[in-house]
């Protein structure tokens, strides 16, 4: 009866409860919007970095990966000593450098990536074959639209230039293998991969048997920090960095990110539950006669409570459910707009769904709810009868 | 007949600022079972706040108020809004019915309030309904019914948990006179089935109807008759 008797008020006034469910939804988006900034983009960079499952990553000593152009000597046998370790059940070699596409007089500059394909983790395959041959590279999409290539062609490279000569060195001719999608790479970014060997031996002496970067990826997760202190101390000139330290850097970077969702969120909070009160509040004050005669004939003020504390509950969940896919819409649209940020992989989402987040701003919007409906409900259940019942009367 | 109701020097102030305003001075008055009894005088004599006194929606500033032999006065908010709910029946002269529930429903609030099943309630106010001869617009909304209709759903609603007492504060105040009558042919009926009714009226017909006249002044009980015929 008072779950009838609430939604019965709430029919009683329609257009004003729809602008109000309405405003709690637009409130219930911004802050799943918020939560979902708060936390996405850092769950989006962990699952990114674990995606393939190497845990730590060593790059040339006070660098991050492609920072900058250093790179790693004696790759063959830190690779070697790498594989030998027990705990180690994958190495992957990456260098990156830049190439150039060779067409007539013009070119069309692209970022490499010599791995091992038996060990790589940078790609996910996605037609053709892999670059298994000497020869082979793959390519993204964004590659072959620019060079307007498909698999099976074959491409003029070379790895150096030279401005004042205007002389390109390290010249291979390269077949197309297959199509990739690259994992940390930006959106636009044209991209291909080839042997580590390849690409080693066409930017000449300056990178023979150099890396950019090793991938590494454990047997057991849990041993990452013996590892880490045996890498320290077997290859000094060696960053090393686990999962964990990277997100501990992203936390320190993104912080600004979750400040702002913070207080953004917040003031949604309360824009939702100043908007509850207030429609609850107005309400309750136009139907103070009805209510002292509910207390009248004697209906408690519990019940009382309960049922104009069910008003604005469910005026709250139905704004949060609507807020909900409101919510995943504009989250959807803002992600599109800040994938295209520079320098970041495009795989990275700003806005990433989680259904705790989703669960958070239903909570969080339905308890208040339940709080914007308390006080009004109180103090209409507690006017005192005879006096307001005279003073309506009068009225 | 026993005391349904006994109250004994009940005083009533409402502080102002400076001053009070003795809205009843020392009233003592008793009703039996079965008794149909009017309250007049002129406006501001103190009747509604008798009534409410007696239908423990108030509490005197000193005296005391027993019905079925409980000192109501005494009772906390949970137990007098209990007591109310079982014991006693309001009639408002605004009738005071929720517009967003039907006739039906308007008759049921009570029942559930006191716990009755969905089926028992429904049948209960179907019987009332019908008792107050509107048992063709149990699905009705207040807005759909006239101003005696909705008296007569108010009405019904007031005897919902079949109380001991039905109190009645201007019932015919906002009806015509032809609808008035009806009203007042109704108490009659209840009080001929066996439900004490206590009115405060103006009307000096409804008055004429009840078995006992009880006429105030000044916030005091200046003549209690029984009229004659």
């Amino acid at each position: 009866m008072r779950l009838l008797l609430a939604l019965a008020s709430l029919r009683r006034n329609r257009a004003r409860t729809i602008l109000a469910v309405l405003g709690v939804a637009i409130a219930a988006a911004m802050l799943l919007d918020m939560v979902m900034l708060a936390t996405g983009m850092r769950e989006s960079f962990r699952s990114l970095l674990l995606s393939r499952g190497f845990q730590m990553r060593l790059t040339p000593r006070g660098t991050l990966p492609f920072d900058t152009e250093a790179s790693i000597a004696n790759a063959s046998a830190i690779t070697d000593s790498l594989r030998a370790r027990a705990e180690v059940d994958l190495v992957s070699p990456v260098l990156g450098a830049s190439v150039h596409v060779l067409r007539g007089d013009s070119s069309i500059t692209t970022f490499a990536l010599g791995v091992d394909p038996a060990s790589e983790g940078d790609y996910q395959l996605v037609d053709g074959h892999d670059a298994m041959a000497p020869n082979a590279i793959v390519a993204n999409a964004d590659f072959l639209r620019a060079t307007n290539a498909k698999i099976g062609d074959t491409l003029r490279l070379a790895a150096g230039f030279d401005p004042q000569l205007r002389t390109h060195s390290g010249e291979r001719l390269l077949v197309i293998a297959g199509r990739a999608r690259f994992l940390y790479l930006a959106a636009g970014q044209l991209a291909i991969a080839l042997p580590l060997r390849t690409l080693q031996a066409m930017t000449g002496a300056a990178r023979e048997d150099r890396v950019s970067l090793f991938m590494v990826r454990l047997r057991d997760p849990s041993r990452i920090e013996p590892m880490k202190k045996w890498m320290r101390t077997a290859l000094p000139t060696i960053d090393v960095i686990s999962t964990a330290d990277a997100m501990a850097r992203v936390d320190e970077r993104l912080s600004y990110f979750r400040q702002l969702s913070a207080i953004l969120g917040a003031v949604s909070l309360i824009v939702g539950f100043l908007l509850v009160t207030t429609l609850v509040t107005v309400s309750v004050n136009e139907r103070v006669g009805e209510i002292v005669v509910m207390r009248a004939i004697g209906v408690s003020r519990a019940h009382v409570v309960e049922q104009i504390v069910l008003e604005g509950t469910a005026m709250s969940i139905t704004g949060a459910l609507l807020g909900t896919g409101l919510g995943l819409i504009t989250a959807r649209y803002l992600n599109g707009i800040l994938s295209r940020f520079p320098g970041l992989p495009a795989a990275i989402d700003f806005f990433l769904f989680q259904p705790r987040a989703a669960w958070t701003a239903i909570g969080l919007l339905t308890a208040c709810g339940v709080l914007a409906g308390l006080y009004p409900a109180w103090r209409a259940a507690s006017l005192p009868l005879a006096s307001t019942l005279r003073e309506e009367a009068v009225a | 007949m026993t005391a349904l109701v006994r109250a004994r020097d009940v005083r009533r102030d409402y502080p102002l600022e400076r001053d009070a305003v003795h809205a009843l001075r020392g009233v003592s008055l008793e009703i039996q079972k079965g008794e149909y009894l009017a309250i007049v005088g002129p406006s501001g004599c103190g009747k509604s706040t008798l009534l409410n006194l007696l239908g423990a929606i108030d509490a005197p500033t000193s005296g005391t108020v027993e019905i079925e032999g409980r000192n109501v006065g005494t009772l906390g908010d949970r137990e007098v809004t209990e007591f109310r709910l079982r014991h006693i029946g309001f009639v408002f002269q605004r009738f005071y019915l929720l517009p967003i529930l039907t006739a039906s429903e308007n008759v049921e609030l009570p029942m559930a309030e006191a716990g009755m099943p969905n089926r028992v309630r429904r049948q209960r106010s179907t019987e009332l309904l019908r008792y107050v001869d509107l048992g063709d617009r149990l699905r009705h909304r207040p807005s759909q019914l006239s101003g005696g209709e909705q008296q007569r759903v108010a009405i019904a609603r007031a005897l919902a948990n079949r109380p001991s007492l039905l109190l009645a504060d201007e019932p015919t105040g906002e009806l015509d006179a032809r609808t008035g009558q009806e009203i007042i042919s109704l108490f009659g009926r209840l009080n001929a089935d066996g439900t004490t009714v206590v009115v405060v009226t103006h009307d000096e017909s409804l008055a004429r109807a009840a078995r006992r006249v009880v006429h105030m002044r000044d916030g005091e009980i200046v003549q209690d008759e029984v009229p004659r015929g």
